[in-house]
């Protein structure tokens, strides 16, 4: 089972390095130094406690809101998913993430408190 | 649809957006026209009970800003305990006709908050017979749309909560509801960040005006779990849903009210629950195309049993430790109707919190009632992702719908957008010929909607083939339907007159030779409590009556209809339902100087305290079973009465009391006895009532609202001013020596003895 499992992560693995853009690498970069930024929130929380709640909360929400937003900006400028946004232009899907993160922030900057 | 190509089409189009927008135009009109028979009948007054405080609370923001507002302590409701009202308060509806206010200021035309305040809902209502159009036509076509955003402008479902000073929540509340389920619709549609950004908006608009945003917080997730179930989940779903799940969640905290709920109670907790699957089922998507199906299924079968077992395994864990509230009170009596009235009732004592009869569904809604499962079929029938949405918002609005009145409201908007589609596919499918058949243009008055469909739907092969229907047949059912229609509206204009435009601080009858008659006593009493009490005086009564005395009288009051605080209403129902001595015991525990009460005993009005005082009696039972029984209430054979078989507490508790006083020295009608009750219809028990610790201070006109007085203590026995002092001798007794209790002067201090003993 567990041999099975390594086989299939290293398989996605190869496939990721092979096929996948430029762009989209990048992309995954942010996404993923997103990921461990929240990931060291959560950890600092369990550790020290969420005192001040709203601070907490809105940089928890912040991470995982834009790593949400980057996976929508992802997914809209693959080209694998054409057929599905077809009226969203990579140009387009980068203003929409702007605007929804140009929101997301300003929220986020009046909760920290 | 657009494809429209060469000049005719081009001159179609133009048509196509006149009529629509003559047509949007002409609803918000009818809407908005249809909405003041209050307004023509009385005046600009708001109305009922709620309103009243939304009034005082947006008039304390306008005059004090914002921040005041959100900072505002009221130290005149819930006496002793204050009301912190910036944090206890939906401020959209506030905020809303503030900024009307503040702009109608800035381009110099000044209006009174009041006006706005009144006008307010009807004013949305148009609004919201727009964002039904967007909606509509989303989910199936602009005519379609058009039915809808009619149906809507003067549906009585709609009507009831919206007209001309009914200045409450609900009022903006729907327009909220319509436009954010168009905007998700659209962005589901589209897959675009933008539109599921301004979705995420509209949510918070939403959230800041009305309570029930819980229920787009729960239809959304719950779409998207259908769309999942059923194998429609695409790239879409997940850029919309997981954009505006996290925008929305944190723009709702920004809601003072709201605070963390949406992270720490379990209504939020389905959209969290559904975020974190579209996660996995997206993560799932992203590997089915790279790997071969067995490894697939061996590396997420068993990863999504196990991850969904932790899930349900982790939430209990923070039910259980503390972190998320369970389900309230409130959620449960959605479930179980009976569940109410055994543990809150004071939810169950709410007339809108009643299960629905099957009457009110057609006298909210008439035809559509009857037309929108024709709707949802044809959404069944030819269902696509959006459209499950309707189907979904449909059915549970329509279980909601049974379980309370109040919550027809959120039905309505389905109803009316279903029936739009019901009514326009079968117009389109009545009405196509008419270009072909002269014969039938005589049924094309009102339906200029249908115009719309043709452009871009007709396909004459297909439809001549599945429609073999006579041109009778179809005359026929197109002028049916358009009776229905106009029996549609004649109905709606004729519930908003007769049923929905009541202020209930004016009462109206009809006298003895048709005239109006306007009984005013509501204000009167509240005037007079303005004028003539001291400003810091303390008005007790029924909870109903709070917020009017707090808006119209200026006086501070125990309890209101923010029922927030449970055993400090059931104090005041121990008070109604107490005999005199043990009553004024309490109010002099809780400082009141006055006491109201509403006596409909004179004119018959049924929404009386007598009729409601069973409610205080178990309320207060709730808190203090001990003093109050419900049964002492009741007559011998288990009635509830206060007429000849009514039992001696009933006679002897305050409520009665104060409703009766003096009651038997008048007569209601030429041929009835003394102390005939109206309202009730018979003779009350005890005519002759008498009060010792309380005195009538008002009485209205119609007697419908009687003011009591609190009486000082009776004043301690007399004692002369000689007696008072001791003549001083100038000789002391030394401490030690001195015996004990024995004077050394008796008789020149009897009258001081009786007080030290």
């Amino acid at each position: 089972m567990s041999a099975q499992v390594v086989q299939v992560v290293q398989k996605l693995c190869d496939d990721y390095v092979k096929t996948t853009p430029q762009k989209l690498k990048i992309i995954d970069a942010y996404m993923t130094y997103i990921l461990f930024t929240g990931i060291i929130q959560f950890v600092y929380c369990l550790l020290v406690g969420t005192f001040p709640f709203n601070s907490f909360l809105s940089g928890f929400i912040s991470t995982v809101a834009s790593f949400v937003l980057a996976s929508c900006l992802r997914m809209q400028v693959n080209e694998e998913n054409r057929s599905e946004f077809s009226e969203i232009s990579p140009e387009r899907a980068f203003a929409d993430f702007i605007f929804a993160n140009l929101i997301l922030h300003l929220v986020v900057t009046n909760f920290l408190g | 649809m657009k494809e429209s190509v060469g000049l005719g089409k081009n001159s179609q189009l133009g048509l196509t957006t006149l009529l629509t927008f003559a047509i949007l135009a002409l609803a918000w009109f009818v809407g908005f026209a249809s909405r003041l028979f209050a307004i023509v009948r009385f005046e600009s007054i708001i109305h009922e009970f709620d309103p009243w405080f939304n009034y005082r609370a947006t008039h304390h923001m306008v005059q004090n800003g914002f921040y005041n507002f959100l900072n505002w302590f009221d130290e005149r409701a819930w006496y002793p305990l204050g009301r912190i009202v910036g944090g206890t308060v939906y401020p959209g509806l506030m905020v809303t006709s503030g900024l009307i206010h503040w702009i109608l200021d800035g381009l110099n035309f000044h209006v009174h908050i009041r006006e706005i305040c009144v006008f307010l809902a009807p004013t949305f209502s148009g609004l919201t017979a727009i964002a039904t159009y967007f909606l509509t036509k989303e989910l199936w076509s602009p005519g379609a749309g058009l039915f809808a955003a009619c149906f809507i402008a003067i549906t009585p479902g709609y009507t009831s909560r919206s007209v001309a000073g009914s200045y409450d929540n609900e009022g903006i509340a729907i327009f909220a509801l319509q436009f954010t389920y168009f905007l998700w619709v659209k962005s589901l549609k589209t897959g675009s960040v933008t539109w599921a950004a301004l979705c995420a908006l509209s949510y918070f608009y939403m959230v800041s005006a009305w309570g029930g945003y819980v229920f787009i917080i729960n239809l959304i997730p719950l779409h998207a779990l259908a769309l999942i179930i059923m194998g429609r989940y695409s790239s879409r779903l997940f850029v919309s849903y997981t954009t505006f799940y996290c925008l929305a969640t944190i723009l709702s905290m920004q809601i003072p009210f709201v605070g963390f709920q949406p992270v720490r109670t379990s209504e939020h907790m389905p959209a969290f629950g559904i975020f974190g699957l579209l996660q996995i089922v997206a993560a799932m998507h992203y590997a089915r195309t790279r790997i071969t199906r067995q490894q697939f299924l061996t590396l997420f079968v068993g990863g999504l049993t196990v991850v969904g077992g932790l899930a349900v395994v982790v939430y209990f864990a923070l039910v259980w430790g503390g972190y998320v509230a369970p389900f309230s009170g409130r959620f449960y009596s959605l479930w179980d109707t009976g569940y109410a009235k055994i543990h809150i009732p004071i939810i169950a004592s709410v007339s809108e919190h009643q299960p629905t009869t099957w009457v009110s569904f057609f006298f909210d809604l008439h035809i559509t009632a009857a037309v929108f499962p024709v709707g949802l079929w044809y959404c069944i029938k030819k269902v696509n992702d959006e459209r499950v949405f309707i189907i979904l918002y449909a059915v549970s609005a329509v279980y909601f719908a049974g379980v309370m009145v109040r919550l027809m409201l959120t039905l309505t908007p389905a109803v009316c957008v279903l029936s739009g589609i019901a009514f326009s596919y079968t117009y389109e499918k009545y009405l196509k010929d008419d270009e072909k058949v002269p014969g039938s243009t005589g049924s094309t008055k009102s339906g200029e909607p249908r115009t719309y469909d043709k452009p871009g739907k007709s396909k004459p092969s297909s439809s001549e083939s599945d429609d073999q229907v006579s041109v009778n047949v179809k005359t026929f059912v197109s002028v049916l339907l358009l009776i229905f229609l106009l029996m549609f509206v004649v109905h709606a204009t004729y519930v908003t007159s007769n049923a929905y435009s009541h202020p209930s601080v004016v009462l109206q009858t009809a006298s003895g030779n048709g005239d109006r008659l306007i009984m005013d006593d509501f204000r009167e009493a509240y005037h007079w409590l303005r004028e003539n009490t001291a400003d810091e005086a303390r008005v007790m009564s029924w909870w109903d009556y709070g917020y009017q005395i707090a808006g119209m009288a200026n006086r501070t009051t125990l309890v209101d209809n923010n029922t927030w605080n449970n055993s400090h209403i059931a104090l005041v129902g121990k008070a109604m339902s107490s005999n005199e001595s043990a009553a004024y015991e309490i109010m002099r525990a809780l400082d009141v100087d006055y006491i109201l009460v509403i006596f409909g005993g004179v004119i018959g009005y049924s929404g009386d305290d007598i009729n409601k005082f069973l409610w205080m009696v178990r309320i207060a039972q709730g808190e203090h079973p001990k003093d109050i029984r419900e049964e002492n209430y009741f007559t011998e054979s288990g009635e509830y009465s206060v007429g000849a078989q009514a039992s001696e507490i009933m006679l002897n508790c305050l409520m009665y009391k104060m409703s009766y006083y003096r009651f038997a020295e008048t007569r209601v009608g030429y041929n009835q006895p003394a102390g005939f009750d109206r309202t009730r219809g018979y003779v009350i028990g005890k005519k002759d009532v008498t009060l010792d610790y309380i005195e009538e201070a008002y009485t209205t006109e119609n007697w419908l609202v009687r003011i009591y007085k609190l009486k000082d203590l009776p004043n301690r026995p007399q004692i002369k001013p000689a007696d008072l002092t001791v003549p001083f001798r100038g000789k002391r007794v030394a401490k030690g020596k001195n015996k004990k209790g024995i004077l050394l002067q008796n008789e020149s201090v009897k009258g001081k003895k009786a007080e030290a003993v």
